[in-house]
């Protein structure tokens, strides 16, 4: 086997090892985004049953877009927790003095949250379904590179977050729990980017999610798909990911020039 | 360059040139001009009181900290630059930096090995763990061990990739004296077999004397003295290191006897 996929396997059995033996881990990873989806999915059932005329169309939304959501969010906590659960155990310096290229530690930690969030999408798609009567795939096949999309925002997003852990150390954990939050209102994922006040709307068009969430709208309300929307998506996309792994290796070679990088998990 | 340890010509695995390396925002260099060379086969001793400078040239050497000036070459290659030629080569256990709590034994092994890329990785690792007396200990959790075994654990890590250089700071501070006896005798016995190079430090001064074929005194990050254990004695006329190391501490000097 090529050394880098051993390495790159070493990590992603590094995180499966702690998940698989511990049921409260397991329980963690569902627990915030299945108790989210539950209060906003009875609140939206209440909606329909207060309404006059048929809402269907805003429910469909609404589920689709919480679940998008979920993923971009997951996206990018469950990356900055992989570096995290290193520097909680103090054991970063091993694997910094460890011959795993940033590449391949980053390609790892990738695999894993996708695995983390295909399976937290496949439980909230069953909650949808058996609470709901919602199926995800009723907004069609266009989920699939929504999905991705969302996936490569919250990974690029985390790019960002990771590399200012790694020059702050602890002090930077804080943004790792704040930034879906500094994101979530300019990203339009429950309205349209007309509701927001022109400054808002400038900052709103820099970000992939609010065309994300545009195109889904359209998807859900006109059943077609706004193919114009992919190409800005897929650009803002590749820029936030070069821009994140960019970032990143200017943090890291910043961390070691400060005496950061020592520091890491000893504070 | 003579190894110290049995005289014989052998070539250097470190060299280290006028390092410095000064924190931001310090006014004084916690390492100032230090040269040395480390012999493959040799065992160095890095000494010195609480911030001589001692930790942040293993850093510099292992590329966590870009020195301020000055070079380093392990294996021929700049630890920065050229970091995986470097590390691939090399290992590294200290009492201060930890290994996952929240594995188990086997599993951070077996994490490891696959970050080294290490051929017959459970031949290895079972090898490795027989010899540090660690077998009872593979299905428990690392959080779970006490401080002695967590160090045997640091160990048996540092040497599954059959390193040439291992570096290792203050390897013995939570063993009993017969454990830390038995990796200290199994440490030799490994660089008689393969001439494994040895950057050590360490607090025990008898630990130091018995153990190292060379020693580097630091103070403020200077190099005051170096040489074999007993060449360094008979300059400052000193009875034992621990003597020479609380004259050091205390007053930052040492005058040479001639």
């Amino acid at each position: 086997m090529p050394a880098s996929l051993t390495r790159i396997g070493a990590v992603y059995c590094r995180q499966i090892y702690l998940l698989r033996r511990s049921l409260i881990r397991v329980f963690d990873v569902m627990f915030w985004p299945v108790m989210e989806f539950m209060v906003w999915g009875f609140m939206v059932l209440y909606i329909q049953k207060m309404a006059t005329g048929p809402i269907t169309q805003s429910i469909v939304f609404l589920l689709g877009a919480l679940i998008g959501w979920d993923i971009n969010c997951r996206g990018q906590l469950a990356m900055n927790i992989a570096a995290l659960e290193d520097i909680w155990t103090r054991n970063i310096i091993q694997v910094l003095i460890s011959p795993i290229r940033l590449w391949e530690w980053l390609l790892a930690v990738a695999l894993y949250t996708l695995t983390k969030v295909g399976a937290i999408t496949l439980v909230l798609a069953l909650l949808a379904w058996g609470l709901y009567a919602f199926n995800l795939l009723s907004i069609g096949w266009t989920f699939l590179p929504l999905a991705a999309n969302l996936f490569l925002f919250g990974w690029a997003l985390g790019l960002f977050t990771f590399g200012l852990l790694l020059r702050y150390g602890n002090a930077a954990e804080a943004l790792t729990w704040g930034v879906p939050f500094v994101i979530q209102p300019f990203s339009c994922v429950f309205y349209p980017l007309e509701t927001l006040p022109g400054w808002a709307q400038l900052i709103a068009r820099l970000l992939p999610t609010t065309y994300i969430f545009e195109g889904l709208r359209k998807t859900v309300s006109e059943g077609a798909v706004a193919w114009n929307l992919w190409a800005t998506i897929a650009g803002l996309n590749l820029l936030y990911a070069a821009g994140g792994l960019f970032f990143v290796s200017w943090m890291l070679k910043a961390a070691r020039r400060s005496g950061q990088l020592c520091r890491l998990g000893q504070e | 360059m003579i190894n110290h340890y049995n005289g014989l010509m052998a070539p250097a695995v470190l060299e280290v040139h006028k390092l410095l390396h000064r924190y931001p925002g310090s006014k004084t260099a916690a390492v100032d001009g230090l040269t040395f060379t480390l012999a493959s086969g040799e065992i160095l001793g890095l000494l010195g009181p609480n911030g001589a400078g001692k930790t942040t040239t293993l850093h510099s050497i292992l590329g966590l900290l870009e020195p301020t000036a000055g070079t380093i070459r392990v294996f021929g290659h700049s630890p920065i630059s050229e970091r995986i030629q470097v590390v691939s080569r090399l290992n590294f256990a200290s009492a201060d930096v930890e290994l996952p709590s929240n594995l188990t034994v086997i599993e951070c092994l077996k994490v490891f090995a696959g970050l080294y890329t290490i051929d017959r990785a459970s031949q290895r690792i079972n090898n490795w763990m027989q010899q540090l007396d660690l077998t009872e200990f593979a299905k428990h959790t690392i959080g779970s061990l006490s401080s002695g075994e967590r160090m045997r654990l640091k160990l048996c890590k540092a040497l599954l990739n059959d390193p040439e250089l291992l570096i290792l700071d203050e390897p013995t501070l939570s063993l009993d004296p017969y454990m830390a006896h038995k990796v200290r005798e199994l440490l030799k016995k490994i660089r008689s077999d393969r001439s494994l190079a040895i950057l050590h430090t360490s607090h025990n001064m008898q630990e130091v004397e018995s153990f190292c074929d060379r020693i580097l005194f630091l103070h403020h990050g200077k190099l005051l003295a170096q040489g074999s254990p007993k060449e360094v004695l008979k300059q400052f006329e000193s009875q034992s290191l621990n003597e020479l190391f609380i004259r050091v501490a205390g007053t930052g000097e040492l005058s040479d006897a001639s």
